[in-house]
């Protein structure tokens, strides 16, 4: 076992690729601001739930060789009728990625392929700030390439961005980066997707930058699904412009430990944001869930749900912050929190925040958390289901209720057979 | 349909049953044959909603002595979804919702498991929604509560019916209705009763569970039993069941 400060220290060992110009002076900032801010420590506020023994078993290594997929290795995660770009353990593979349904209300492909292009400077890294947040600084230091989407106007198909870690045989770190640039007036839906193959150990630090230009609108899918035996801190800065409307719905179901952080800044007035999340896991899986959304400007309106669904010895964590600062006149929010204890050893922690600095506001939140309901259980058995099969059910309507908040209707029928599928062979 | 000859689906034989240690059924004696209808009736706490939890096997009722035989089977050696796949069917007297999951899928997966355990075909949704689009019109059911979740939002009058769907997707060799005329209007409960009388056959039976006399104008029963502190304390025709209307249940209560 390392420390924290030992594991950090190794990971910024890597050697990312050269770089020139305003890409590498950021990089080199971004080594010096993680250098500084190092691993927050196990007292830290937003750290303090999460225990990460199970991360700081391994030093992770740069991923050397870049492992040829073939189509048929990823032929289960892909989404019919997307626009398709893969990442194999942090690189841009051409060959499995899918332009053809791109249109001309689209830029996407690699970024390090449109460095060139002004858009990519002026907003690569600007919203992620990585003076704040280590993984953030380490992933702007290390990352390999990234997914580049720009939309104008309105995107027909969704945007699949698959990122693959491939398990190698020594446990090696990956790092994801995404930037979507959402034009004036413009449409779409993009669908961030973490996945592994096989079942050997990888770090996977993810960071996600989204500029939601003035009335924009944005369906953004977030599915983590990452082998078990995985570790994946993601972190998402999102800024929303005015009259925007952001709506995410993120899902943590694979990682041995997991974090997600996700940031929305509604910084134009009348902007909206909605917040759908779920964490569903069992075993010894740790799911962490951090999100925070920051009324700085008047007339926003935010809507969260977010639901945890802890089974076997697992622990989620849900710490949803919303910061209304002076002068939000006319704030509507409301923050949900769900969770469901399917064992007496899982365990649950969940934290609705709100920090509110002016009088005009409208603002409720509230945290509920139960178990499997007992008359609920005992009407399917007495319809002839087991109880196994009476428990998924209701745990997967349970989760369904996110679930089907994604707009792409073969990917939500997907992730729900997959859930109860995998819920069977589990035998829980 | 009386008919003595016929086959005897459930022998209930001096059954006590507790809750959280208080005791709540003293001895109770039932014979059900197939084609036969019965009423359990009783003032409020008369064990009479305790008895039909118990023999569909609610978790929280705990049988301390006799015996109930189902077909032959020891019905309390059963899960609550085995005694299901037996034949054994309690429609609730407080339907649950179940938000996320949706009727006809419910249904399916139900009727699936009895196919299964029957040794007979599964359906696949398109062959199940033929089977349940003739089922609705037995409770005269409007279409669209099928893709609706369980119960979620329905009147109480539309909870009942589709208790009473369930029974005919389901065809159960025992129902039992625990309170299915409670909260129903005149509409709602000629339609339920109506339903299940359609649902009668020479092979099943069907034990209502009911507090009020208006019920048995509309499901004519064999045999009325008053249930009185936890006994079945008097049988009769369904003419005991005017009776009772007529008097009240005062003239047969038994001291507890």
């Amino acid at each position: 076992m390392v420390t924290r400060e030992q594991c950090f220290e190794h990971l910024l060992l890597g050697k990312p690729p050269t770089s020139e110009g305003w890409l590498a002076r950021l990089r080199s900032d971004a080594q010096t601001s993680a250098k500084a801010l190092n691993f927050p420590s196990e007292r830290h506020d937003d750290w303090r739930l999460t225990d990460l023994s199970a991360l700081l078993q391994h030093s992770f290594q740069p991923v050397g060789t870049l492992a040829k997929l073939a189509p048929k290795d990823i032929s289960g995660f892909l989404i019919p009728d997307t626009i398709r770009l893969v990442f194999v353990d942090g690189s841009y593979d051409a060959g499995l990625s899918d332009l053809t349904k791109a249109d001309g209300n689209v830029d996407a492909g690699a970024l390090t392929e449109r460095l060139g292009d002004k858009q990519i400077e002026v907003h690569f890294a600007r919203h992620a700030v990585f003076s704040e947040d280590a993984f953030a600084a380490l992933n702007t230091s290390q990352f390999d390439d990234g997914a580049w989407v720009q939309v104008s106007g309105e995107l027909a198909a969704p945007v699949h961005i698959l990122n693959i870690s491939t398990q190698r045989e020594t446990p090696s770190a990956i790092y994801p980066r995404a930037l979507v640039v959402m034009n004036a007036n413009s449409r779409a839906t993009v669908i961030e997707d973490y996945v592994g193959l096989g079942d050997g150990i990888s770090f996977s630090n993810a960071v996600t930058e989204i500029v939601m230009q003035e009335h924009a609108q944005l369906q953004h899918v977030r599915v983590q699904r990452e082998a078990k035996s995985a570790f994946h801190f993601g972190y998402c800065a999102v800024d929303a412009g005015k009259g925007s409307v952001y709506t995410s719905t993120a899902l943590a179901f694979g990682a041995r430990v997991s974090r997600h952080e996700l940031h929305v800044a509604l910084k134009g007035e009348g902007s909206e944001v909605t917040l759908n999340g779920l964490a569903l896991i069992a075993g010894r899986q740790i799911a962490d869930t951090h999100t925070r959304i920051d009324h700085a400007v008047p007339r926003c309106k935010s809507n969260q749900l977010h639901k945890c669904i802890a089974d076997g010895s697992a622990h989620a964590i849900f710490s949803g912050k919303i910061m209304v600062h002076e002068g939000a006149l006319g704030t509507d929010s409301v923050q949900s929190s769900r969770n469901l204890l399917l064992s007496g050893k899982a365990h649950i922690d969940t934290q609705p925040q709100l920090e509110i600095f002016n009088d005009d506001v409208s603002c409720k939140h509230g945290a509920t958390i139960g178990q499997i309901d007992a008359d609920a259980l005992f009407f399917l058995k007495s319809r002839g289901l087991t109880e196994e099969r009476a428990r998924n059910l209701l745990t997967h309507a349970f989760a369904a209720e996110i679930i089907e908040k994604i707009p792409v209707p073969s990917l939500v029928e997907s992730l729900g057979r997959t859930i109860l599928d995998e819920r069977m062979k589990a035998g829980v | 349909m009386i008919n003595n000859g016929s086959r005897v689906l459930l022998e209930v034989k001096g059954l006590h049953a507790s809750v959280e240690g208080v005791e709540i059924l003293k001895g109770v004696d039932l014979t059900v044959r197939a084609g036969e209808v019965h009423a359990i009736m009783g003032v409020n706490g008369s064990g009479k909603s305790t008895f039909s939890k118990v023999l569909a096997g609610h978790p929280d009722y705990t049988v301390t002595k006799g015996s109930a035989m189902f077909e032959g089977k020891d019905l309390f050696s059963l899960e609550p979804e085995e005694r299901a796949r037996a034949g054994v069917f309690l429609a609730f007297q407080y339907p649950v919702e179940i938000p996320g999951v949706s009727n006809s899928a419910l249904l399916r997966l139900a009727y699936n498991t009895l196919q299964t355990e029957r040794g007979l075909e599964e359906l696949d949704p398109l062959e199940f929604d033929d089977l349940l689009q003739e089922k609705i019109k037995i409770v005269e059911m409007d279409p669209g509560f099928l893709s609706r979740s369980v119960n979620e939002g329905f009147s109480g009058g539309e909870k009942k019916r589709n208790e009473i769907l369930q029974m005919a997707v389901l065809e159960p060799k025992l129902a039992i209705l625990d309170e299915t005329d409670s909260g129903l209007d005149i509409d709602a409960l000629r339609i339920v009763a109506s339903g299940v009388n359609k649902l009668l056959t020479p092979d099943n039976a069907v034990v209502m569970v009911t507090h009020y006399q208006r019920l048995l104008n509309y499901i004519v029963p064999d045999y009325v039993h008053v249930m009185s502190a936890g006994r079945i304390v008097k049988t009769g025709g369904k003419e005991l069941a005017l009776e009772l209307e007529a008097r009240g249940y005062d003239w047969l209560k038994v001291a507890a």
